[in-house]
């Protein structure tokens, strides 16, 4: 079945999968030991290294159906901003906790359902990496949501923050759930689901959740775009320049 | 190390113990576990607390050093790994809070201490991290000198700070081979990260030699410390066994230790190695090393800027409660 998928589609998806996962782990990791209380600490690591681990699969993925020798590390580490397939919502800054904890869990709410729908994958490799991470980010999604109801139900303080979080971020869900040619390809192959076929579950999932936490739904809004096709916003060249400093030093050393 | 210069109070010879005071003691000296609910001096009570506080405090602030990295790591396996250590150091703070709680002070009430300046944390983790191999050389020296200290305090006295000791020396050791690795690779790969592996050995080597507190002879707390098995061995003789393990480790890695002294001792079986700079140990104590400013500044700003997400779920957590009760009374 994968046989009959174009190649080059099935790599630029596999990136895009992939490049959320690092790009967001990155942004998560940048809270390690400044977190409001050391739960959250623990908490955030932990995340961020379950994006981490999952990015190596599907990175180190995209590298073997590309077939050119490449390897998850060049592909994280050699590539420059406009190669870069995430959503332009995971690079943006973490800002407050607040508007960290929003951008989780409007993510979660999507990542779970694109995770859900890939266990079925025609291509079992994607199959396979789709069920481990789906087991990680389900509890993502749990202590996203749950910390989002008790902080919009919170304090008058809380409920401001939250609601200034959910309104600056609200303008970046839209990206993910826009379909491409190379998402028709995944979907005509049997590997992936159209991404708008995901939006009715996420839409359900964050209406529950921002109702129960007294948070006024955005409605309909603009979407800001790009990042699915390497145009991002300011953000990702300084996280780039960040990550890659080591690699790009010095090329060619083994760490 | 992780606690140096922990005060500990009321060293009393036998001949003016209460009885209670005797019992207790012999207890300890068949090698019985105290444990919360049971009698103990307000004495050992009062040091464990600063003791293990300390720790704990070190395992939080120590997350930042090698936090510094984490989005700088050179793969994506050193960057999981070091991700999954730093989480590691932040449950180690957990357990050791939850074994201060034991003895009746919050965690709020000794964070509120290191907040304002009146508890410590290990000198250690006012050096900062310079370069990639730094990551490495806090992994094999500092987890090291950690693991050195704390092995034998799986034994102590106490019994929520002895199993809490026996956790996280089970995840101290995976720290250190996981540092050494790094140094392994590094010191075998290019001449530039050779010398990042060895200068990191030179800034890290007298620091972990401080880890351990100053010389017994001018250690005035370590006796009834030891008395109560709250410290097991002395300060000297842990730097002792640092230093003769890890000779050896280093010129494996062919780097050298930045000591002209250092020779080895046929007759006590182990290396002669010049002392720390103890002013510099005492001046890094008092507030006064090259990161103490940005480590407490930051777990400061991390604490003040989360204060509206506590009291947000505290809020939260109050109305929730509220609510059952109303559903109760509107069931009955
Ligand atoms: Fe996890
Ligand atoms: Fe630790
Ligand atoms: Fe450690």
């Amino acid at each position: 079945m994968a046989g009959a998928v174009d190649q080059a589609a099935f790599v630029e998806w596999l990136q895009r999968i992939g490049d959320n996962a690092l790009i967001l782990g990155h942004r998560v990791s940048e809270w390690c030991g400044h977190a409001p209380v050391l739960e959250e600490d623990i908490a955030l690591a932990n995340q961020a290294l379950d994006l981490i681990g999952q990015c190596q699969l599907w990175l180190g993925l995209a590298a073997e159906v590309e077939g050119r020798g490449r390897t998850a590390d060049q592909l994280a580490y050699l590539r420059d901003a406009v190669e870069f397939r995430n959503l332009l919502l995971v690079e943006r800054p973490n800002g407050d906790f607040g508007q960290t904890l929003m951008r989780q869990f409007l993510f979660d709410a999507f990542h779970i359902e694109l995770l859900r729908a890939l266990k079925s994958s025609a291509d079992p490799r994607v199959a396979e990496i789709a069920a481990k991470a789906e087991k990680e980010v389900a509890y993502h999604l749990e202590r996203s949501a749950d910390l989002v109801v008790r902080l919009g139900d919170g304090t008058a303080e809380s409920h401001a923050r939250m609601e200034k979080a959910l309104k600056s971020q609200w303008p970046y869900t839209g990206e993910m759930f826009l379909d491409d040619a190379v998402d028709a390809a995944m979907a005509q192959a049997g590997i992936a689901p159209l991404p708008s076929s995901l939006r009715p579950a996420w839409e359900r999932t964050v209406s529950e959740v921002l109702a129960e936490a007294t948070l006024a739904h955005p409605g309909e809004a603009f979407s800001h775009k790009g990042g699915k096709r390497g145009v991002h916003t300011e953000h990702l060249g300084f996280v780039l320049a960040e990550m890659q400093f080591l690699q790009r030093a010095y090329p060619g050393a083994v760490w | 190390m992780y606690a140096q210069l922990v005060k500990s109070e009321g060293a009393k010879p036998r001949e003016e113990m209460t009885p209670e005071e005797i019992a207790f003691q012999e207890r300890i000296d068949r090698g019985e576990k105290i444990e919360p609910k049971e009698w103990m001096p307000e004495g050992y009570r009062k040091t464990l607390i600063r003791q293990i506080g300390q720790h704990a405090h070190s395992e939080i602030v120590g997350q930042l050093p090698e936090g510094n990295w984490i989005t700088r790591a050179p793969t994506l396996e050193r960057k999981a790994i070091l991700l999954a250590k730093v989480q590691d150091e932040a449950g180690h703070g957990l357990y050791l809070y939850s074994a201060a709680e034991t003895l009746g002070v919050s965690r709020d009430e000794l964070l509120e201490k290191l907040h304002s300046g009146n508890m410590k944390y290990s000198s250690i983790f006012n050096y900062p991290t310079l370069n990639w191999a730094d990551i490495g050389a806090v992994g094999w020296l500092v987890d090291g000198a950690a693991i050195m200290n704390q092995v034998p305090l799986q034994r102590t006295s106490y019994g929520p700070y002895s199993r809490a000791m026996i956790r996280i020396c089970k995840e101290e050791s995976f720290h250190q081979r996981q540092g050494y690795d790094i140094m392994m690779k590094m010191a075998a790969g290019t001449p530039e990260q050779k010398a990042m592996a060895q200068d990191a050995l030179n800034r890290f080597w007298y620091p972990a030699l401080m880890m351990f507190g100053p010389s017994d002879k001018d250690s005035v707390h370590s006796a009834q410390s030891m008395a109560w098995k709250i410290k097991i061995n002395t300060n000297d003789e842990l730097r002792q066994k640092f230093v003769d393990q890890t000779v050896p480790q280093a010129k494996y890695l062919g780097l050298s230790i930045p000591d002209e002294s250092l020779a080895w001792n046929e007759e006590k079986g182990g290396w002669d190695f010049s002392e720390p700079d103890w002013s510099e140990f005492f001046a890094v104590i008092a507030g006064n090393g090259p990161c103490n400013e940005e480590r407490l500044g930051a777990r400061v700003k991390a604490w003040e800027d989360g204060a509206w997400f506590r009291d947000g779920l505290m809020a939260h957590a109050e109305k929730a409660e509220a609510r059952r009760r109303a559903a109760r009374v509107a069931a009955e």
